[in-house]
């Protein structure tokens, strides 16, 4: 039998993996240039030294995780992005090439319109369908998964997500709503009744639009992942696995939607427990299985609904944390490495979380003063941030300079720092963008 | 009674704040009186809001007592005169935007609050402000944003009511997300807020109101 790896030897295994890139038929990876393969090398060896926290990187690496900054920079509207798969391939090279940051994020941000269009998605608006072509998609908030519907969801997640919430959110996935109880898959007798669903128009109708809207999404995945080869051979890799949410973000974004779950704290405090427990294993899943299937460790949290002024400390810590934890820990647990990304305020939260294992987490701060988080959470987590958003709008480079300087001087001490934006941002000034980068790479070197 | 009842909302008794609700309107209360115990109780969750001990799952959940009272008097109240009112506030988001939750929660607490709220959704454009100006004349106006395309279309709503010779008969406040003192700024308003009471403390003091 294989030889069980540790944590730490399955995370170090996908950095392995990492810095001995392959190109899309496995062989090794040619690089455009020996510099670009030297950049490349020391890009990931100071993104894994800043993270691990055990040695010090030679400077601070800098990176930019705008939203949807590329294409808007490069002149396109964002209905562009998202139907021309080349295009936004190639506007998204061209913003990682022109800012030059240390490792990129992949351009995946937009998405694919015309999928979006042959499963009807009713959960997001989007150019075209809701909101101007010019402006990114946003979130249509309600609720998707009713108040008596806990109990569904708890006992079977995947059929509740397949027969009721996703015909909910998607118009053309209404078949799915006859289909067959699986666990009754069981024996010769009376199998065959099981199948009748699959003979039926509305579930073969169903089934149709998901093989159109199965070639779509490879279609632009093979674009994206053009890029992301691309760019790796002039020497930008990219260490994004993946995503996962905080069990309760998961119920309050789009299942109960923000004021549901905000007053089921207080009207069915028990289910909501219980359907957060029930999710926390899955959503561990999710994060591994993309970290696995991309070969790259760190797995994306975006943090929404326990920033300051949200909840209390106590109702932070009593339905908002817990499971947030574990899902981290089992990341780590796994190998991933957990990227929470703590939009808004956490100043009331970072006594709470920052009890992690050290070298293990990276978190992207917000509007959290870095000095603070620097003294808790920092003490564990490595730290990425946090210019904000109203600078790189409406401020100018030479404050942008300062501002990098001092988080340098304030945060950077001894390692655990990655200069970047705090926020996820349409718009900017780009030479506010480029001065992160830039004065990251000046002040940033450690002696 | 009333007392009974201002405790029961402010501390979030939801059922036994609507059970009292029904058992006054038995026992003859006036709708007027039973009303006025539920803004004292909004006015008690606004203020352990901004001492930092309430948060979303209160203002929220007030909220939804508070209508389900207002139901339950609906009946009775129609036959009342309307109740005074500090002032006018025209709120929504802007253009290109159409996060509704924040702006939402602010327009509600306006509303307990004593102001007469004209909300105007989500992506609102300029004209849509400019004309409502004209009819609703507002002493406030409110302009939310969650993106950060709001910054560029708060300035331009404002821009827009300068160009109709409205700006100076309000007051603008701004907020959202990413919305700062330098986006107050840059956008041209008169104040900005981090949250749903510091919207109603700016109403308050432009309107002087107590």
């Amino acid at each position: 039998m294989e030889k069980q790896l540790s944590p730490d030897e399955k995370r170090e295994a996908l950095w392995q993996g990492l810095l001995s890139p392959k190109d899309p038929q496995g062989n090794e990876l040619q690089f455009e240039s020996p510099e670009a393969q030297k950049a490349y090398r020391e890009s990931l060896l100071r993104f894994r030294a800043a993270i691990q926290m055990e040695k010090l990187p030679d400077r601070v690496p800098v990176t930019i995780f705008p939203s949807w900054f590329p294409w808007l920079n490069a002149g396109m509207t964002a209905q562009e992005a998202m139907y021309d798969y080349e295009k936004c391939a190639a506007a998204f090279k061209q913003f990682v090439l022109e800012f030059q940051p240390d490792v990129h994020w992949g351009a995946v941000m937009p998405g694919p319109g015309r999928f979006y269009e042959i499963v009807d998605y009713k959960l997001y608006s989007w150019p075209g369908h809701g909101v101007a072509p010019e402006n990114s998609y946003q979130c249509n908030e309600g609720e998707y998964m009713l108040a008596d519907e806990y109990d569904a969801l708890i006992q079977d997640p995947s059929g509740y997500f397949s027969n009721v919430y996703l015909p909910r959110v998607f118009g053309a996935l209404g078949g799915f709503r006859m289909l067959p109880f699986l666990p009754g898959i069981l024996e010769m007798y009376g199998v065959a009744l099981n199948f009748i669903p699959f003979g039926l128009p509305p579930v073969q109708g169903t089934y149709q639009a998901l093989f159109e809207a199965g070639g779509e999404a490879l279609k632009w995945v093979m674009a994206m992942g053009g890029a992301d080869f691309e760019l790796a051979t002039k020497g930008f890799p990219t260490i994004l696995g993946g995503f996962t949410k905080a069990p309760f973000d998961v119920v309050g974004d789009t299942l109960r939607g923000t004021k549901e779950i905000m007053l089921d704290i207080y009207r069915r405090p028990k289910k909501l427990l219980e359907a957060m427990e029930a999710l926390t294993p899955l959503m561990i899943r999710m994060g591994v299985g993309a970290s696995q299937a991309t070969g790259k460790p760190l797995i994306f949290i975006p943090l929404h609904k326990g920033a300051d002024g949200f909840l209390s400390d106590e109702q932070f810590q009593k339905f908002y944390w817990p499971t947030l934890k574990e899902v981290i820990l089992g990341l780590v647990e796994a190998g991933c490495i957990p990227f929470p990304a703590a939009e808004g305020g956490y100043a009331s939260r970072l006594e709470h979380v920052k009890d992690l294992p050290r070298g293990k987490t990276l978190w992207m701060i917000d509007q959290t003063d870095m000095a603070r988080a620097k003294e808790t959470l920092g003490q564990n987590a490595c730290l990425f941030g946090n210019v904000p958003s109203d600078m790189l709008n409406v401020g100018t480079p030479q404050e942008v300079r300062e501002y990098v300087k001092k988080l340098i001087d304030v945060a950077g001490k001894g390692g655990g720092l990655i200069v970047g934006n705090g926020s996820f941002f349409d718009q900017a000034r780009p030479e506010n963008v480029k001065a992160v980068v830039d004065s990251a790479k000046e002040y940033g070197v450690y002696k | 009674m009333s007392d009974e009842l201002v405790h029961a909302i402010a501390d979030m008794r939801e059922e036994e704040a609507l059970e009292l609700v029904k058992e006054m309107v038995k026992s003859g209360v006036e709708p007027m009186v039973i009303l006025g115990a539920a803004r004292d109780a909004m006015a008690v969750v606004g203020q352990r809001f901004e001492e930092g001990r309430y948060f979303l799952p209160e203002l929220l959940l007030s909220g939804e007592i508070l209508s389900q009272i207002t139901d339950i008097l609906k009946p009775e109240l129609a036959k009342q005169p309307e109740i005074k009112r500090h002032g006018k506030v025209l709120i929504g988001t802007v253009k290109g935007d159409i996060h509704d939750i924040g702006k939402n929660i602010v327009t509600f607490m306006l509303d307990v609050n004593g102001f007469e709220v004209l909300d105007l959704g989500v992506d609102v454009s300029p004209d849509k402000f400019v004309e409502a100006i004209r009819d609703f004349r507002p002493q406030v106006i409110g302009l939310s944003g969650f993106l950060t395309l709001a910054f560029d279309t708060m300035k331009e709503t404002i821009k827009a009511i300068e160009t109709a010779g409205l700006r100076d008969g309000v007051k603008i406040m701004i907020g959202g997300g990413q919305v700062s003192e330098e986006i107050r700024k840059y956008a041209g308003a008169d104040a900005y807020g981090r949250d749903a009471m510091a919207g109603v403390s700016l109403a308050r003091k432009w309107v002087g109101a107590e």
